[in-house]
C-alpha cells in the first residue's frame, strides 16, 4: 500500500513537471502552428544551465531565478534567427529545421559539458523528507517541486483567463489573422509565445535536475511525452495540458506497479483511448 | 479637396499564379459610404483584404488618411484607423462577448474613444444581454453585431464590411443596415460588400462594380439604377 502511495505521489509530481514542458509546446503548436521538435532541447538546456549556475550560486532556486530569464532571452534569439522563417511553411519544413536544431544543440551540449552524466545537489534546507511509514518517507524537494509547479500552473491559468496578454493568446489560438487585423502585431505575439515556451521547458529542466542525473539527450524523452500530453489535452489548451500531464504522470507511475511488463505502453494506451473518445483531445477543438 | 480616407493606386494582387486584382485604383473620401458590387469571384473580398493588409499586393500603392501604408502590416493599418468586419465574422469562439469587444479597444489618433463599450451595448442591446456568453454560443446575427461592435471599439476612421448581412433573416438584416447607417452618419467612412443590391443602393453615397479583378463602374446610386443593362450584365439582377 505504501508503495502505491509513493508511486501515486511520484506520478503526480512527474505529471506536474511534464506539464511545465508540455504547456510551452502546446502554446507554440496551438498559437503559432509550429511543430517544434527542438522543445526537448530547451528542457536539456535548463538542466545543464542548472548544473552550471548551481556551481556558482550554490542553490538550485537562485539558478532558477537566473536561468529562466536567460532561457526566455535565448528563446527570443532562436525565434528571430530560425523559427520566424517557418510560419508560412508546411509542417515538413518545420520538422526538418527543428530536428536540425536538436542535432546542433546536442553537439553544443557535448562540447560545453561533455558526455558524462552529472548531478545537481538538492539544497541543504530541503534534504530529508516527510515520513509516510516506518520504512518510507517522501522527499521534501519533490514536495517543493510539486508545490512550485502547481503555483506556476495557477499563475499561468490566471494570466491566460484574466489578463489582456491571456486574451490575446487565446484569440491567437483560434484566429491568428483576426488578431493581426485588430491591431496586434502577430510577429511580437509569436516571439513572446515561443520565448515563453522555451522558458517553461527550461524551468522544468532546472527544477528536475536535482531529481535525476543530468545527461546528454535528457530532453528527448520529455519531448515525446510532452507531445502525448498535448494530444491528450487538446492542442493549444493549457487546462488540457495540465489535466493530460497529471493523467500521464499517474498512469505511468501506477502502470509500473500494476503492469510492470507493459509499463512503457500504458501512457500510449491512454492516449489511444482519449483519441478514440475525443479526437480533438480533452479540451481541444473537435478534429 | 480633403485627403482621402483610403486611396489605392494600380493594385495588382495574386493568389499563387492567379492574377486576381488587375490594376485596381480606388478612393474613398472621409465619411463616404461606398458599396462594392459584383458577382462571386470578381475580386471584392480580395480588394478588401488587400486594403486591410491581410494580402500583400504584387504592385501598387495604398494610402490611409494620407499616409502610405503599402508596406505596413494589417496590425499597423488597424492602429492607423482601418477596421475590417470580415466575411465569416472572425469572432473568437473561446473569448466571451465582452472579451471579444474589449480585445482591441483603443483610442483614435486624437486620443478619443468615440465608441466605448457602453455605446456598443446601447447600439446592440443583445450583446449586453449576452456579454458573458462565449463567442461560439451566438447566433449568426449576434456574431455579426459582435464583429461590427468589435471593429468600432478600435476607434476607426474607415470600416470595411465584407458580406455585411450574409445568411441573416430579413428582420435582422434591416437591423444591421440601420446600425450601419448610424455608424456612417457618425462620420466613419465605409466600404460595404453585400448581395442585397437595393439595400446597398439606398445606403451608399457611391457604388463600384468589379468584374474579373477590374473596376468597371463607379457612380451614384441613381446613375446605377438608370443603367439596367449594366446591372444585368455585372450583377445578374
Amino acid at each position: 500500500m505504501d508503495l502505491v502511495l509513493i508511486q501515486l505521489l511520484n506520478g503526480i509530481q512527474y505529471g506536474l513537471l511534464i506539464f511545465l514542458a508540455a504547456s510551452g509546446l502546446t502554446l507554440v503548436f496551438g498559437i503559432m502552428g509550429v511543430i517544434n521538435l527542438s522543445h526537448g532541447s530547451f528542457y536539456m538546456l535548463g538542466a545543464y544551465c542548472a548544473l552550471t549556475l548551481t556551481q556558482f550560486t550554490g542553490d538550485i532556486f537562485f539558478s532558477l531565478a537566473l536561468g529562466v530569464p536567460l532561457a526566455f532571452l535565448f528563446g527570443v534569439i532562436i525565434e528571430w534567427l530560425f523559427i520566424r522563417h517557418l510560419y508560412d511553411r508546411d509542417h515538413l519544413q518545420q520538422v526538418l529545421l527543428t530536428f536540425a536544431l536538436i542535432l546542433i544543440f546536442n553537439e553544443v551540449q557535448k562540447i560545453l559539458w561533455g558526455s558524462y552524466p552529472h548531478s545537481v545537489p538538492v539544497p541543504g534546507y530541503l534534504q530529508g523528507g516527510v515520513k509516510i511509514s516506518e520504512l518510507l518517507s517522501y522527499p521534501y524537494y519533490r514536495i517543493a517541486v510539486a508545490a512550485f509547479c502547481v503555483a506556476l500552473a495557477l499563475a499561468m491559468m490566471f494570466v491566460i483567463q484574466k489578463t489582456r496578454v491571456g486574451r490575446i493568446i487565446r484569440a491567437g489560438e483560434s484566429n491568428r489573422e483576426m488578431v493581426e487585423a485588430l491591431g496586434i502585431d502577430s510577429r511580437l505575439l509569436f516571439r513572446f509565445v515561443f520565448a515563453a515556451g522555451v522558458a517553461l521547458a527550461a524551468t522544468a529542466g532546472i527544477v528536475a535536475s536535482p531529481l535525476e542525473s543530468v545527461y546528454p539527450g535528457i530532453g528527448e524523452p520529455v519531448l515525446i511525452i510532452s507531445f502525448v500530453v498535448v494530444v491528450i489535452g487538446g492542442i493549444g489548451s493549457i487546462k488540457g495540458a495540465f489535466l493530460g500531464a497529471l493523467l500521464i504522470g499517474i498512469a505511468d507511475a501506477l502502470g509500473k506497479v500494476y503492469f510492470p511488463a507493459f509499463s512503457s505502453s500504458v501512457v500510449y494506451a491512454l492516449m489511444a483511448a482519449v483519441l478514440i473518445a475525443r479526437p480533438g483531445g480533452l479540451f481541444g477543438r473537435a478534429a | 479637396m480633403s485627403t482621402p480616407a483610403i486611396l489605392a493606386e494600380n493594385i495588382n494582387t495574386y493568389y499563387g499564379r492567379s492574377h486576381i486584382l488587375r490594376g485596381v485604383s480606388f478612393t474613398v473620401a472621409p465619411g463616404e459610404t461606398v458599396s462594392l458590387l459584383g458577382r462571386n469571384g470578381m475580386g471584392k473580398t480580395t480588394l478588401l483584404r488587400t486594403l486591410a493588409g491581410l494580402l500583400r499586393p504584387a504592385s501598387g500603392r495604398v494610402q490611409l488618411n494620407g499616409a502610405d501604408v503599402t508596406a505596413a502590416r494589417a496590425s499597423a493599418r488597424s492602429r492607423a484607423g482601418l477596421a475590417i468586419v470580415p466575411e465569416g465574422r472572425g469572432i473568437f469562439p473561446n473569448l466571451t462577448v465582452a472579451e471579444n469587444l474589449t480585445f482591441a479597444s483603443r483610442a483614435n489618433a486624437k486620443g478619443e474613444r468615440p465608441w466605448p463599450l457602453e455605446r456598443i451595448y446601447a447600439l446592440f442591446p443583445r450583446l449586453a444581454e449576452r456579454r458573458h456568453h462565449w463567442g461560439n454560443e451566438l447566433s449568426g446575427g449576434e456574431q455579426q453585431m459582435l464583429s461590427i461592435g468589435r471593429a468600432l471599439m478600435t476607434s476607426p476612421s474607415i470600416v470595411l464590411l465584407d458580406e455585411a448581412t450574409e445568411g441573416l433573416a430579413p428582420k435582422l438584416r434591416d437591423e444591421i443596415w440601420a446600425t450601419v447607417k448610424q455608424i456612417t452618419d457618425s462620420g466613419i467612412a465605409a466600404i460595404i460588400v453585400d448581395k442585397n443590391l437595393n439595400d446597398l443602393l439606398a445606403l451608399a453615397d457611391r457604388n463600384t462594380i468589379m468584374a474579373k479583378g477590374e473596376i468597371v463602374f463607379d457612380g451614384t446610386s441613381d446613375a446605377l439604377r438608370a443603367d439596367e443593362a449594366l446591372i444585368h450584365r455585372h450583377l445578374g439582377v
